[in-house]
């Protein structure tokens, strides 16, 4: 009898640490949403910071967090999908190719401030592109690329064997297998890492302190010409994100309302994180059966 | 006039050559974009590591006051004239979180991955593994700003002093790594074959002794290296500590009073002091540590998987 009651009571200890965390999380997750939303509303979002009156807003960071997102995505897609491809399709079993995979697994668990003062040191200072999205654009694509990488080797990993032994049994190369056969089918896999990716690049913070910068220039939203120095699109001009904007006016304590401004912005990133995972997997099985016709 | 099989032997043999060319294009390129991953992650280092060691060649710092010293005023000197770069507050108060954390939060983690698995493995899988992913997704600053608003009051009202501290730094880590641990940890547990718990039920042993006896057993380097992984994230993980440490560079009293960790005062020093100076350079040093910490992280790991081949 001794054991069945020991297997019952392991069995409450493990029901007890899952309630446990599921009422943390509820509970924090909670917290930042309700504490946020009352300070979220369309001022808010669109109006720019003020720094000693309360009342401001995070326009133009979230206006850069979505730039940054994307300048970011241009760069480490296509190279990821390249690395990916090697490391599934033609690597090679040999020392060569192990450390190759100890090199990105050292790249994927730099710490984000590391890669953030790596891309001071090269973009910032010895290539002179100074505090800017593009110099934050580079170290968010350091952090990511590795990431991106493992996503799209394993995506290409999953598809089975035989599809490339009939692209080779027809008669195409090996490159035009990955290309037609292969990589539409780890397509699905693919994108929906990408989205995930895409999440953690969006409330990175350590990376852009000292690459983006920790400030936003008056922004002038008619004036879309990459060129002039208050279009939001110029890459060169420095831009502080919305994660970066939580940290800094935490840390930097002249603004009045502070705790509200930081509250409703880890809303919008909290929601902005809950929206990527959940388009990450409606997208994923939406281009699934639109490529398997199922 | 050329003859119909000359024609087709033509055709194949250029068919041939374009298809060997587009081949090697292929497989060129992707190795290019390798190639940059490479190139990459020797320049971290080379940069890292040139600045980091600059306190040492040109500042005449001395390696074991790095270690050893408690004082951290690089602009200042000691009477031997070398600047006082103590790092070891900031040492002990990395590797204590970092330690800390993983201590509460293993049994909590693995504890949740066994449930995932072997105790509700629906519920684990259609609920929990959707909030775990999601978790690890949250920014780090948004959980700096609930050890802000949350930890550090409750800490200060419950125990004496300001609040900010080691106990707050670990609190915070402590909620940030779950999600890493939790996910590796039920891939480590999944990746347990089923004969093995067949076969112990089958010997009549209840789910709790399968559980720890061959389950956990069998999964332990995979669990161990998930273990790793959340303190390599914690010990890197640099504004959501700075915001709740204190950022005072010496040996607390307690654990609620203000620390500091390498991270912390990296990120906060960085934008106050300028490049080239003693005690920016002292900075660097702390970044080139951390980057040396990560590889030491990967290098248990790549240990502990080789072990499990051997097995």
């Amino acid at each position: 009898m001794n054991k069945k009651l020991a297997d019952r009571l392991a069995t409450a200890v493990f029901y007890f640490i899952a309630g446990i965390i599921i009422a943390l999380i509820a509970f924090l997750i909670g917290y930042i949403l309700f504490r946020g939303i009352t300070v979220i509303d369309w001022n808010f979002l669109t109006s720019p910071p003020r720094t000693s009156r309360p009342g401001g807003g995070i326009g133009p960071q979230l206006f850069n967090s979505f730039y940054l997102l994307v300048i970011t995505l241009v760069i480490t897609i296509p190279l990821s999908l390249g690395a990916g491809i090697y490391m599934a399709e033609y690597a090679k079993k040999n020392r060569f190719t192990d450390f190759l995979r100890t090199t990105i697994e050292v790249l994927a668990s730099l710490p984000s401030i590391v890669v953030g003062l790596f891309g001071f040191l090269l973009f910032v200072n010895y290539m002179g592109w100074g505090f800017s999205i593009f110099s934050g654009a580079l170290a968010l694509s350091v952090f990511n690329l590795p990431l991106m990488v493992r996503v799209v080797e394993q995506s290409l990993s999953a598809v089975p064997q035989d599809q490339r032994e009939a692209g080779l049994a027809l008669g195409i190369s090996r490159w035009e297998t990955v290309k037609k056969i292969i990589l539409p089918r780890a397509l699905p896999g693919i994108i929906t890492g990408i989205i995930l990716a895409s999440g953690r690049v969006f409330g990175e913070a350590a990376a852009l302190i000292y690459t983006a910068g920790m400030s936003s220039p008056n922004l002038n939203f008619n004036d879309w010409n990459p060129l002039s120095p208050a279009s939001p699109l110029n890459p060169f001009r420095p831009a502080e994100t919305l994660a970066v904007h939580i940290w800094k006016i935490n840390s930097e304590g002249i603004m009045p309302d502070a705790q509200e401004i930081s509250a409703g912005s880890s809303a919008i990133l909290v929601i902005a994180i809950l929206f990527f995972n959940i388009s990450a997997r409606w997208i994923g099985r939406i281009v699934h059966k639109r490529l398997t016709a199922s | 006039m050329i003859n119909k099989e000359e024609r087709k032997e033509a055709i194949e043999q250029w068919n041939n050559q374009t298809k060997v060319w587009t081949e090697k294009r292929g497989k060129a390129v992707t190795f290019l974009a390798v190639s940059v991953m490479i190139l990459l992650s020797f320049s971290i280092l080379i940069f890292v590591a040139s600045k980091g060691i600059t306190i040492f060649t040109k500042n005449n710092a001395s390696l074991a006051d790095f270690f050893f010293g408690t004082e951290w005023k690089p602009s200042a000197v000691n009477e031997e004239g070398r600047p006082l770069v103590g790092a070891l507050p900031m040492i002990f108060g990395s590797f204590s979180v970092t330690i800390l954390a993983a201590v509460i939060c293993s049994p909590l983690a693995i504890g949740a991955a066994v449930f995932m698995t072997e105790i509700s493995p629906k519920f684990g899988m259609k609920v929990l593994q959707p909030i775990i992913e999601l978790l690890v997704g949250i920014p780090s600053v948004v959980y700096g700003f609930l050890g802000v608003s949350l930890v550090v009051p409750f800490l200060r009202n419950t125990f004496s002093g300001s609040g900010f501290g080691i106990a707050a730094g670990t609190i915070v880590l402590t909620i940030m790594i779950l999600p890493t641990i939790t996910s590796l940890s039920v891939d480590a547990i999944r990746s347990v074959p089923d004969s093995l718990r067949e076969a112990s039920l089958a010997l009549g042993a209840t789910r709790w002794q399968t559980i720890y006896r061959v389950v956990l057993k069998t999964a332990l380097p995979g669990l161990l290296t998930a273990v790793i992984f959340g303190m390599a994230r914690a010990f890197g993980e640099a504004l959501a500590v700075q915001m709740v440490i204190g950022n005072s560079t010496v040996i607390p009293d307690s654990l609620f009073e203000p620390a500091s960790t390498l991270t912390s005062i990296l990120t906060m020093g960085m934008g106050y002091t300028v490049m080239g100076q003693v005690d920016n350079n002292a900075l660097w040093t702390l970044a080139l540590m951390l980057l040396l910490m990560s590889y030491v992280f990967i290098f248990i790991i790549r240990i502990i998987g080789r072990r499990r081949e051997q097995q």
